[in-house]
């Protein structure tokens, strides 16, 4: 039997002691693209930040499983190593440390600890040449002073770097203007390319879905995923918005 | 288990090495006007040393000591030996050094830097000078660089009478008067009109015997248009007992000359370190101050700088790190006196470990000095609750033509910033050493290479402990 890349079940979350997850369950497949939409507060980033295991957010019931690995006790440090990536939706600013020196540090440990520095910087240019930036971005200080768009174009540069086997974006379209929003969706389009890969896209509109190839889409309200359907429910939630979904729950 | 980490302290072990004090000379503890006259006798002094020390001490004992800042009461000065001599002479050669004092400058890695990096080094291990050597092609450009016992009797004597204690008065403050009293050692340097010294000079003061105090005097003169790059370290191993170091700098800065003062202290934690510096900088002039505090149980360090003359300069750059049971207050005072002066304080404090770190900033514009500009700019950082942090500002401003700015922030390890890097595959305690280090940086960046490396080194040794 093929396992799942990415395997949730049952999953209930609290946050100081407020549940926010009611019983999620979510499967991924190697080379399947999932979007999450919602409506604000529907608890879609507590999802990302459970996945990835911010601290604040406890897993109550339930488990997640990536690649056949059980990952919800693990650190963040330990998921990222598994391969799993999340993309934030605001990006902290680390002063005095450099987009490229940052960049190295986690793709050595990615890497296990080694790094070979000529085929990381290969890597780089060409990763940083799908994103349109300049070489000199590279020795900023980690989203220091960045723009909406720069950090979120420096997110999938990490996301492209670093390689992940499922990677998480949550609201990486927002907050961005159409160009940006372009850039971001070449970037994703790379990584999608790579049909070992898993993505799951968290968002609520869908600007950044329209050029990309999505197999599934969930609907979130109040914590439960109260629909899932194809490609097509991004479209049909864009007409409607997600009013039929709230009055249903 | 869940793992807690720490940002570990200073890696004392190359400092905390101690060696025996085998035939070196000590003067009985305490102070007294028999003691003093015993130690300007052992010095051979010039009889008006001699009378300046004594008067010194008699300013010493009507000054009260200072109670506005770290506790001083574990310091008794009945038990501290102020003049302790190695059992050698000074000499430009390292091979002629005591192979138990030379070992110890190599572990700290003095003569390899000699050879890479400096223009001219001086050691001073206790109370006298063991080393002074200074490149030939800089001794060519008219530069002098030599111990101050030197400088008192040589060709220079007149030059040193004339500065000597002038800009730190004895009056100033009682450890001020304490070191005119029983100072020894440390470094006179002198660069002519005109004459850039490329590569930096360096003297280092190690500290070895317990129970003592260490009172070396540095004089710096630069003529218009020299420039020059100083560097000052210092070192000691760690005794159970309290070891002072109450040492003063004195810097005249001339017409458009620049200095550059950098200095990485590294006391050992029973230290008492009261040290006093201070620069007056000539039109055009610049004074820049990088200063690196890592070590001392109690610290009351402010440099000074008066800018004099019109358009001079003076920037201040500190790193403090304060761990367990280290007070270390620290700060920088400027004095504009002259129109379109310019300052600039940019600090950074960690401290951990229940340390207390304190910067203290005076900004003080005189009336005269209109068109000029002053930023002080101070963060801090502390790594845990139990540790403590404060700023505090002092201005007097006596004229409202003047651009005065003062910014601080405290605060702690954000715990999503560790969450976000940890998200890239990095462990929690790398993810704080490269908060921690990325703090520091656009400090420890002014910092000499050698150093800078090392506060590196010592950020990023992390270790791993249990909350079980």
């Amino acid at each position: 039997m093929d396992r799942h890349l990415l395997d949730i079940q049952n999953l209930s979350v609290q946050v100081e002691e407020k549940e926010i997850l009611h019983h999620i369950s979510l499967q991924i497949q190697k080379g399947e693209t999932h979007v999450l939409m919602g409506p604000n507060g529907a608890g879609k980033s507590t999802l990302g930040y459970t996945l990835m295991g911010h601290p604040r957010y406890q897993v109550t019931e339930g488990q997640i499983w990536l690649a056949g690995e059980r990952i919800d006790e693990e650190g963040a440090d330990a998921r990222a190593r598994a391969g799993l990536f999340l993309s934030f939706q605001n990006p902290l600013e680390v002063p005095g440390v450099t987009l490229s020196s940052f960049l190295r540090n986690a793709w050595r440990h990615r890497q296990g600890g080694k790094l070979k520095v000529w085929a990381f910087q290969k890597e780089l240019e060409r990763v940083m040449s799908i994103l349109q930036m300049e070489e000199a971005y590279g020795e900023r200080e980690l989203n220091v002073g960045f723009s909406g768009g720069e950090k979120k174009k420096a997110e999938i540069l990490q996301m492209l770097m670093l390689k992940p086997s499922l990677a998480i974006l949550d609201e990486t379209d927002s907050g961005l203007d159409v160009d940006a929003v372009r850039t971001v969706s070449k970037g994703v389009e790379e990584f999608q390319k790579d049909r070992s890969k898993g993505l799951l896209i968290i968002t609520h509109n869908a600007q950044i879905l329209e050029s990309l190839q999505v197999d599934y889409t969930h609907v979130m309200v109040e914590g439960r995923i109260v629909k899932t359907g194809g490609g097509e429910l991004v479209e049909e939630i864009s007409r409607t918005g997600f009013e039929p979904y709230i009055r249903q729950t | 288990m869940k793992e807690k980490t720490y940002i570990e302290d200073v890696d004392r072990s190359i400092y905390d090495i101690r060696n025996d004090e085998t035939g070196a000379y000590r003067l009985q503890e305490g102070l007294s006007q028999k003691i003093v006259e015993r130690l300007s006798e052992e010095k051979r002094d010039p009889l008006w040393m001699r009378l300046f020390r004594l008067e010194s001490l008699a300013i010493y004992h009507q000054m009260k000591t200072p109670d506005w800042g770290p506790s001083l009461e574990g310091l008794d000065m009945d038990h501290i030996a102020t003049y302790v001599r190695p059992n050698t002479k000074m000499t430009a050669k390292w091979s002629e050094v005591p192979k138990e004092i030379k070992d110890t400058f190599e572990r700290l890695g003095i003569p390899q830097a000699e050879r890479k990096s400096l223009a001219g080094v001086g050691a001073q291990y206790d109370s006298e000078l063991v080393y002074h050597h200074v490149r030939q092609e800089v001794e060519e450009q008219g530069v002098i660089y030599t111990d101050m016992e030197s400088a008192l009797r040589g060709e220079y004597a007149d030059m040193v009478r004339k500065h000597f204690m002038k800009l730190v008065k004895p009056t100033d403050h009682k450890f001020a008067a304490l070191h005119g009293a029983v100072w020894s050692g440390g470094s006179f340097v002198y660069v002519p009109a005109g004459v850039s010294v490329t590569i930096p000079l360096q003297s280092y003061f190690r500290f070895n015997a317990p129970g003592a105090g260490q009172f070396e005097h540095t004089l710096i003169i630069l003529e218009e248009e020299a420039d020059l790059h100083f560097i000052e370290g210092c070192s000691a191993p760690k005794y159970n007992i309290a070891n002072l170091h109450a040492g003063c700098v004195e810097l005249f800065v001339g017409k458009n000359a620049r200095l550059r003062y950098s200095t990485i202290e590294n006391w050992s934690k029973n230290m008492y370190n009261l040290n006093t510096k201070r620069a007056v900088v000539e039109e055009g002039g610049r004074m820049e101050w990088v200063s690196g505090s890592f070590g001392s149980h109690v610290s009351y360090l402010y440099p000074m700088t008066i800018l004099k003359g019109k358009n001079a300069r003076m920037e201040y750059t500190g790193i403090t790190f304060a761990g367990e049971g280290q007070n270390l207050d620290t700060g920088a005072k400027v004095v504009h006196a002259a129109p379109k002066t310019s300052s600039y304080m940019n600090t950074r404090s960690i401290s951990k470990d229940g340390g207390i770190s304190t910067f203290r900033s005076a900004v003080v514009v005189h009336k005269e000095a209109k068109g000029s500009k002053s930023a002080v700019s101070c963060q801090s950082l502390m790594l845990d609750s139990e540790s403590r942090s404060d700023t505090i500002p002092a201005m007097d401003i006596r004229t409202q033509e003047a651009d005065i700015g003062h910014e601080a922030r405290i605060g702690r390890i954000s715990d999503d910033a560790v969450f976000y890097l940890m998200s890239r595959g990095i462990s929690e305690e790398d993810a704080r050493a490269m908060i921690v280090s990325g703090f520091a940086d656009q400090v420890s960046k002014e910092l000499p290479l050698e150093y800078a490396l090392e506060m590196n080194r010592l950020i990023e040794l992390e270790m791993k402990g249990s909350i079980g």
